[in-house]
């Protein structure tokens, strides 16, 4: 009961500041002469959020960059050691190989299935439309530790002797074959490729529901002229709706991809990053958390910060685009 | 056979079938985890779930496992992960939506340049700032006895900070739609930019807003990464707690599994209640 008091109090506080702050910053400036205040006025609404993004992003960001150059407790700068040590270490390269293999296959899957979905659901009438689309779309308000436990489930294995739980277990008993310890078979990135699954899973919903929209979007006319020319239902869709949102299709890529890229939680939950499993940025929390190496942890994540920085360049450029459209 | 291919047609039983298959893989996994749920241990341990869907009334059904869960720990992490996600949703909003109308309908130099850095920064990955911001809290604590580390306040404030790009971007995009005549009409009958943007944008925003409150809730809720950091074991919310039970299921599954379902009731009622505004803010953030 103490604690449901203590947050209240500590909510209302913390909102009440907030709103105080920006009376306060407003207050302050309407005491300039009108002329003045004409230019200076959006740093009372402006400078919270610039402040915010400046101490808790911009200058961290740098500050990682610097102690990337740092031993582990950060005391003396090491040069591009810690680089030379990350790209000699095999684990480290077995890390690079699973983080490609996510940013290759979760994707492409995730915005096929999705673009399959919107498709077809786009088909069947506005009531099954709804049902299908909750139940696929449901898994994104899940989180990525609630995901890997319902999906840990599914993959249980048990030790020989015992009953099997898990329905991927069942299925290869069924089959007459026998039950495989899956998340920790690393032959061909089996695991990985698991623990993919999960991921894909997560998000087809939204790649589903951006593309959908756009499908919706599609003007009629040019669907009736390509009808009226005696096209089938894929030439309709291969020539005439998936050049039109194909815009969008590369938006939830990219999305997807950069998500991909940061992959965490998901591989936390289900192996620890055992078993050849882990990613760049598991790889960080291991190295930062359970060896309290700064330097080192650092450079892991600037090498993931280089990977993405490309993204962001497209991100950039298609913002630009899209203003330009205005 | 004509008359069933018509059938088929009409009804479109093709695409139905497809859709119904793929709905029942994607929803087998939860259903089995929230069945699992509902069985005894003793049952738990020694067949699969699916043995208590076939027997329904052979199989008996328990909430023990809910008991169990909330007793170790989930209704705490349940209270701390509301008073975590709560104001980690309300004050980016506050702040954004203030920045957004900045962006929008006031004039600076370095307006755009500040902008596409803001864009920029939707991508970056945030384990590039966590560090240094965790030090930076010590640091504080240190230097001027303000503790932030192990608080609520820190994983706001964190939160907040990582919400920014996103939250001005998908804001100011909506208030862009805002006609500058509103505005400009407002100006001239006196009233200042602070009363317009609380009586007026603020309000004609409330779409955009909405949608990401509800993406910003979902978001924070299910997070894991910031709340173990900086929330810590001393506050633990829910994901934590769920992580841990995950580590030691040597207790059985069902209470792993009622520990699921806990966490993830608010987050599925929040979206089943408000899906057509997550799918608002889903289509209008992303780039067309």
């Amino acid at each position: 009961m103490g604690d449901i008091i203590f947050g209240l109090i500590a909510v209302t506080i913390g909102i009440g500041a907030s709103y105080g702050l920006y009376w306060l910053l407003n207050a302050l400036l309407s005491f300039l002469p009108e002329k003045i205040l004409k230019r200076v006025q959006w740093i009372a609404f402006l400078t919270p959020a610039l402040v915010l993004v400046t101490l808790v992003l911009l200058v961290p960001i740098v500050q990682t960059f610097i102690w990337s150059f740092m031993d582990k407790r950060v005391e003396n700068y090491v040069g591009f050691d810690n680089y030379v040590a990350l790209f000699t270490d095999p684990n480290f390269l077995s890390v690079l190989v699973n983080n490609f293999l996510w940013v290759l296959v979760v994707p492409a899957i995730t915005v096929a299935i999705g673009t399959a979905v919107a498709t077809l659901t786009n088909q069947v009438g506005p009531t099954r439309e709804k049902i299908f689309k909750t139940l696929i779309f449901m898994p994104m308000s899940i989180s990525f530790v609630a995901a890997a436990t319902i999906w840990s489930l599914t993959y249980a294995y048990v030790p020989p002797g015992r009953p099997e739980v898990g329905v991927l277990n069942s299925i290869m008993i069924g089959l007459g074959l026998e039950a495989q310890p899956w998340l920790t078979i690393s032959d061909g990135r089996l695991n990985t490729f698991l623990l993919m699954a999960v991921l894909v899973w997560l998000q087809v919903g939204y790649s589903m529901v951006i593309i959908s929209a756009a499908i919706k979007a599609v003007p009629e006319e040019t669907l009736e002229a390509a009808r009226l020319d005696a096209a089938n239902a894929w030439q309709v869709f291969r020539h005439v709706i998936l050049p039109q949102v194909w815009g969008s299709i590369m938006a939830v890529f990219v999305t997807v991809l950069i998500l991909v890229m940061k992959i965490f939680d998901v591989v936390l939950a289900m192996t620890g990053g055992n078993f050849d499993t882990s990613v760049l940025a598991l790889e960080w929390f291991r190295v930062f958390f359970e060896s309290r190496e700064i330097g080192p942890a650092s450079a892991i994540v600037v090498v993931l910060f280089v990977l993405i920085v490309p993204l962001m360049y497209v991100q950039i450029r298609t913002v630009k685009q899209q203003e330009e459209l205005r | 056979m004509s008359t069933l291919k018509r059938i088929s047609a009409r009804f479109k039983l093709g695409s139905t079938f497809i859709l119904l298959a793929l709905v029942v893989v994607w929803s087998l996994p939860t259903l089995g985890l929230l069945i699992t749920s509902l069985r005894r241990r003793s049952d738990a341990e020694v067949s699969p779930w699916w043995d208590a869907v076939l027997d329904p009334l052979g199989t008996v059904w328990s909430t023990d496992a809910y008991q169990t869960a909330l007793e170790s720990g989930m209704l705490d992490a349940l209270i701390n992960t509301f008073a975590v996600t709560i104001p980690a949703t309300i004050l980016p909003l506050m702040v954004a939506a203030n920045a957004a109308y900045a962006f929008t309908f006031l004039n600076f130099k370095g307006k755009e340049v500040v902008f596409s850095l803001m864009v920029g920064l939707m991508v970056v990955p945030l384990q590039a700032a966590l560090i240094p911001v965790l030090r930076g809290m010590v640091w504080l604590q240190k230097a001027v006895d303000i503790q932030l580390t192990g608080t609520y306040a820190s994983a706001w404030i964190v939160h907040s900070a990582f919400a920014m790009p996103l939250a001005i971007y998908i804001i100011r995009n909506y208030m862009l739609t805002i006609p500058t005549s509103l505005i400009e009409a407002a100006r001239i009958d006196g009233a200042s930019y602070y009363k317009i943007f609380w009586s007026l944008v603020l309000p004609l925003s409330m779409p955009a807003i909405a949608s990401f409150a509800i993406f910003q809730f979902l978001w924070v809720w299910n997070d894991y990464l910031i709340a173990f950091i900086f929330v810590g074991q001393g506050s633990p919310v829910l994901t934590y707690e769920l992580l841990k039970l995950l580590g030691q299921y040597g207790q059985g599954w069902q209470d792993v599994a009622a520990g699921a379902f806990i966490s993830l009731v608010v987050p599925l009622l929040v979206f089943l209640g408000l899906q057509r505004f997550f799918v608002r803010g889903l289509t209008s953030g992303s780039v067309k």
